[in-house]
């Protein structure tokens, strides 16, 4: 059993890790049609691994600082004269390109763009494990103590207004939340494939779930068994780990929609 | 004492005032109906009284610990999220079952609680929202547009269904509606919105005010009336207060342009509804040449047309005592109609202004 060699146990902690972060928080994504802001979000990232190898800092620490930062300049520049994911895609691909461009004034410092572009599953260390895990509990803890207003917030913000939530505060607890999973999950899945952990998972959950709870906790479900997968898989193939997780993510997905009609049935009876 | 008052109240979208210097007060479980042509500010009305729009000027006064229930104009459920009738219901408080029965029970949507809340028809869909707003147990249930995309035996069906609400639990009732006909058989008061209040009174009176059918024309048989107001207008500070005499007739506010335009107003009102009576116009008219040459003060200016020249009732702490008074002397065959409360007339469980 490959999954019991320490790295690949490493490797299968961190990634159930960020499949539990981004689980809850994917759900809010796809409810409220942030998959570009995630990603844009994320695409940041790479200019806080460029910052972070500049200043000599824990990587972490800086892709948490950019991606605030872009999701809170993002979160301000909406609402001017252009389409919210004209914008999105202005910041994401800027920062992508910005980032990538930042890293080669890097001399001296040897910088594996591919690892932090797809993520580096496998060299995860005992200490971002705890980082990782750490992240996650944070991440869940504070939906978990929003859940109920982000609901409401995210139906209708007239809705949450009446009932006294301000749905502008929990759209910086989203935020917040976004920018944590992106920092722990650059390492184990890239910056390129965050978007992807988020969204595919409660795609796919989305079919066989009545209620948001569902939707969330079966998301959590889904993405542990890609990342679980995903890892079997790449050891067995040679591929790369993180793309082969999230194309076991895609393939459930395509399952969760040709079971669909099955899920519809399951769900009335 | 209100549930709500605002006075003065200003709210604007960026530059553009979509309100000016809305004065209105809801009185405990009356029914206020909000009309207007689109863009009059009737939804902007709501948010800024929910707290979703923060006024530029005036002030909102609520009762201490108000509770408020509110049914908002349209709610989109996103396909991508799963949620049923019974969890909607829990949002954002968790309700016990039996809570949730009961306020769907109220709502007339027994037996959804399990149902998708994407699946449901317009008309399930609002009743689901209302039992939504029950659970809070509101004084005052606020309402954008409940009836949008329901045929016209639904709507009658659904504000039947508030009338019946109001009575049951007590609750005030602030709503905005397109549909005339039936919001005029519903409400005990009518504020006619046009960026400002161009008038409001009891449903009979309004729909006789000339600013009302300025707005909304006079024959549409109850069908929605061209926009077409021809009081585009600067106000004067007078606030008219002119009285029909007719059975069942309330009293109409309206705020006038200038005292000359004013001496029309209340007799149109009296003859449009028939009544042959135009002893109000007259005092209104001597009462507002008076205003005119007095150029007065908003408080000072308003004035009394129902030829009783007592003045009354314009003050909100009066207004509740009014609507009492009124359904008191209701019940005793009064026919007194000098109690002008703004609620005056309409009393739908009396039965007088309804038939």
């Amino acid at each position: 059993m490959t999954i019991l060699e320490p790295f690949m146990l490493r490797a299968a902690l961190a990634g159930v890790g960020v499949a539990v972060a981004a689980a809850p928080l994917g759900s809010f994504v796809v409810w409220r049609r942030m998959a570009y802001f995630g990603d844009a979000t994320a695409h940041a990232a790479l200019l806080g691994v460029a910052l972070a190898l500049a200043v000599e800092m824990p990587v972490m620490v800086a892709v948490l600082i950019v991606a605030l930062v872009t999701a809170f300049a993002v979160a301000a520049l909406e609402g001017r004269s252009l389409a919210a994911d004209t914008m999105l895609g202005v910041v994401a691909h800027s920062a992508l390109a910005l980032g990538l461009v930042a890293a080669s004034f890097l001399t001296g410092v040897r910088i594996d763009l591919v690892a932090w572009l797809f993520g580096e599953i496998l060299a995860v260390t005992r200490g971002d494990l705890a980082v990782i895990w750490g992240g996650a509990v944070l991440v869940v803890g504070l939906m978990w103590w929003r859940w109920s207003a982000l609901l409401t917030a995210t139906l209708s913000p007239d809705l949450a207004h009446a009932a006294g939530i301000d749905p502008r505060r929990e759209r910086i607890v989203l935020t917040l939340a976004l920018a944590v999973v992106v920092a722990v999950a650059i390492k184990v899945v890239g910056a390129l494939l965050i978007g992807a952990m988020l969204v595919i998972p409660p795609a796919a959950a989305r079919a066989f779930s009545a209620t948001p709870e569902r939707m969330a906790v079966l998301a959590g479900v889904i993405g542990a068994v890609s990342v679980l997968g995903g890892l079997e898989l790449a050891f067995v193939l040679d591929t790369p780990a993180a793309p082969t997780m999230v194309c076991v993510a895609a393939g459930l997905f395509l399952l969760s929609q040709a079971a669909a009609p099955l899920g519809r049935a399951i769900r009335r009876g | 004492m209100s549930l709500i008052a605002l006075r003065g109240l200003d709210v604007r979208h960026g530059a553009v005032p979509a309100l000016t210097g809305v004065d209105l007060d809801i009185a405990p479980s009356e029914i206020v109906t909000i009309v207007g042509p689109n863009g009059s500010g009737k939804s902007t009305l709501l948010r800024a009284v929910i707290g979703a729009l923060r006024p530029s000027a005036g002030t909102i006064t609520r009762k201490p610990g108000l509770r408020v229930g509110y049914v908002p104009q349209k709610l989109h459920v996103d396909p991508g999220l799963p949620m049923t009738a019974r969890r909607f219901l829990s949002l954002p408080a968790r309700v016990g079952d039996a809570a949730a029965q009961e306020a769907l029970a109220r709502a007339g949507t027994e037996g959804l609680a399990s149902r998708q809340m994407s699946e449901l028809s317009g008309g399930q869909f609002q009743r689901v929202l209302l039992a939504r707003a029950l659970l809070s147990r509101p004084e005052l249930l606020i309402l954008d547009e409940p009836t949008q995309g329901l045929d016209q035996p639904g709507s009658a069906d659904f504000y039947r269904l508030i009338e019946r609400l109001r009575d049951e639990i007590g609750c005030a009732v602030l709503m905005v509606s397109h549909e005339l006909h039936v919001v005029m058989a519903a409400s005990d008061r009518v504020v006619c919105l046009n960026g400002h209040v161009c008038c409001h009174g009891a449903p009979e009176a309004v729909a006789s005010a000339p600013e009302y059918r300025a707005l909304f024309g006079s024959g549409t048989g109850g069908a929605l009336a061209l926009y077409r107001h021809e009081h585009d207008h600067t106000h004067g500070d007078g606030h008219l207060h002119g009285h029909g005499h007719g059975v069942g007739h309330g009293d109409v506010h309206v705020h006038v342009h200038d005292a000359a335009v004013a001496h029309g107003h209340p007799g149109e009102s009296a003859g449009g509804r028939g009544h042959g009576n135009s002893s109000g116009g007259d005092i209104a008219s001597g009462n507002a040449a008076h205003q005119g040459s007095g150029g007065s003060s908003d408080a000072g200016g308003r004035l009394d047309g129902d030829g009783q020249g007592g003045g009354h009732a314009s003050e909100p702490s009066h207004r509740d005592g009014g609507l009492k008074e009124r359904r008191d002397e209701r019940h005793h065959g009064s026919r007194s109609d000098q109690h002008a409360s703004p609620a005056g007339g309409a009393d739908p469980r009396n039965g007088g202004a309804r038939s």
